[in-house]
């Protein structure tokens, strides 16, 4: 069996909204991936200590605060620091237009801003996790 | 895997031994994957087992395993030890993909450098989980944790043999799930070696513990009779004593020699697995190289029934390899 793509579904800052991030984790899971969730209001610290315990190959950050601008680059600074950045970087949630250049910028690979469809995401993913 | 090509001054087995998670994170996954290089390192590292206590939680869907894991983390880290978790989810037989909940409930660990968890899917394979699960446990246990936990889901096939992994299983009941259902489940009485009622808060507990304490006295246990203990893990009522109890019976299985014995056992049977599986894929190989599809063919045209088929191509196999035998 080919191994599956592991992805670690992640809410950092203080909205408490994760209707989205389950329903992403689902479409996932029906795509045939391992997806890790762990739930609102986490650290960028925690996200990647778990991200680095569970050997993903994805981080998948939603943040719907408009805290992003602040927490998004953190957690890829932190992945920088661990020697992590091997590690696929992907956000979505309430996000402008004008933030993405920065955050891209910062080392977050793509944004998926509302109403983009799951497959997107999960197309995106299949092309650039490498084994 | 790109994890293996990096990193050459130290060894894997060294990078684990000096406490760095990254590699025991990507090892863990070669384990998981069944890859060679993973169990070269288990190898490596293997001098360094044996010292863990391992312990398996297991019972019905939503009954509380990973509250109680993640109250137990609390407990163990109080009593000043690190601890490892290995929490099971089952994979989707149709997709092949998995959501796996376990750590939310634990999540609070991520940046204690004293707690590890891990995610798993069953993954389906034969046999196959319990192998991973096993030699997960193995590398944990050599990275140093001396307490390392492992979370199941108590349902039927996709259930780990969690036997086969730990030295203390401890059985998750709840109430209301109606009466002997999970009392009475085939196999769960034999496996227990404690008994957690988890969300004693709610009614019906009382009736499943007297349930439980009636069929452990008609059981017959050896000198281990296996506690019952009431738990409510979003209170924390109960596991200091349910931890207390796992410790107990691990001195218990040291003090009768009863622990060699178990892991010996199960030594044995994670050597007859691995065995078993490699040989069935030579053998898989072999037929399908020297007769193609040709012998499907015939089982299907009845030109060959199954059994004399099974017979050929062991014979067929056995010769093969005892040719270059020199006994
Ligand atoms: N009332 C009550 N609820 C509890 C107790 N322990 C856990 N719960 C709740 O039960 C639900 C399931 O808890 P989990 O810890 O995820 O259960 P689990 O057995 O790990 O579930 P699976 O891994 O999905 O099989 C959660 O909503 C918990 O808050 C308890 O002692 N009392
Ligand atoms: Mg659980």
């Amino acid at each position: 069996m080919e191994r599956p793509i592991r992805v670690l579904i992640a809410k950092p800052g203080l909205d408490g909204h994760d209707r989205g991030a389950k329903v992403l984790a689902r479409a996932m899971r029906d795509a045939g991936m391992e997806v890790v969730y762990t739930g609102l209001r986490q650290t960028p610290q925690q996200i990647v200590e778990a991200a680095i315990q569970e050997d993903v190959d994805v981080i998948g950050l939603s943040c719907l605060s408009g805290a992003h601008n602040h927490l998004f680059p953190e957690v890829t600074r932190l992945l920088k620091e661990q020697n992590a950045t091997d590690i696929l970087v992907i956000g979505g949630g309430i996000i402008p237009e004008e933030d993405i250049p920065s955050l891209k910028a910062a080392g977050i690979s793509e944004i998926f801003t509302p109403g983009t469809p799951t497959s997107v995401a999960i197309d995106y993913i299949k092309e650039h996790v490498t084994k | 895997m790109t994890t293996s090509s990096t990193h050459n001054q130290t060894s894997w087995a060294q990078r684990i031994l000096d406490g760095d998670r990254r590699s025991l994170a990507q090892v863990i996954s070669l384990l998981e994957n069944q890859e060679q290089e993973g169990f070269n390192i288990l190898k490596e590292l293997y001098p360094h087992t044996g010292q863990a206590h391992i312990i398996g939680l297991t019972g019905p869907p939503g009954a509380g395993k990973s509250s109680l894991v993640d109250r137990m983390i609390q407990e163990i880290r109080t009593r000043g030890h690190k601890v490892a978790v290995v929490a099971v989810d089952p994979t989707s037989p149709f997709t092949g993909g998995a959501i796996l909940g376990d750590r939310i409930r634990m999540q609070r660990w991520a940046s204690d450098p004293g707690v590890y968890i891990r995610s798993m899917g069953t993954r389906g394979s034969l046999g196959g989980l319990a192998q991973a699960v096993y030699a997960t446990v193995q590398l944990l246990d050599a990275a140093g944790y001396p307490y390392v936990l492992v979370e199941t889901v108590g349902v039927g096939q996709s259930e780990v043999d969690i036997v086969q992994v730990a030295d203390t299983v401890v059985v998750v009941s709840v109430p209301g799930l109606g009466d002997d259902v999970q009392v009475s489940k085939a196999g769960i009485m034999e496996i227990g070696d404690i008994f957690a009622v988890n969300k004693a808060d709610l009614p019906g507990s009382q009736r499943v513990i007297i349930e439980l304490e009636s069929m452990l006295d008609l059981g017959s246990h050896g000198n281990w009779r296996p506690p019952v203990i009431p738990t409510v893990a979003t209170t924390n009522q109960g596991v200091s004593q349910l931890v207390t109890a796992i410790q107990d019976h691990y001195a218990f299985l040291k003090e009768n020699n009863l622990l060699m014995e178990k892991r010996l056992t199960r030594q044995k049977e994670s050597v007859l697995q691995r065995l078993t599986e490699r040989i069935r894929k030579d053998i898989t190989e072999l037929w399908t190289k020297e007769h193609g599809s040709q012998i499907w063919q015939d089982l299907a045209a009845k030109r060959i029934d199954p059994y004399t088929l099974e017979e050929q191509l062991y014979l067929n196999w056995k010769g093969g390899n005892t040719v270059d035998k020199k006994d």
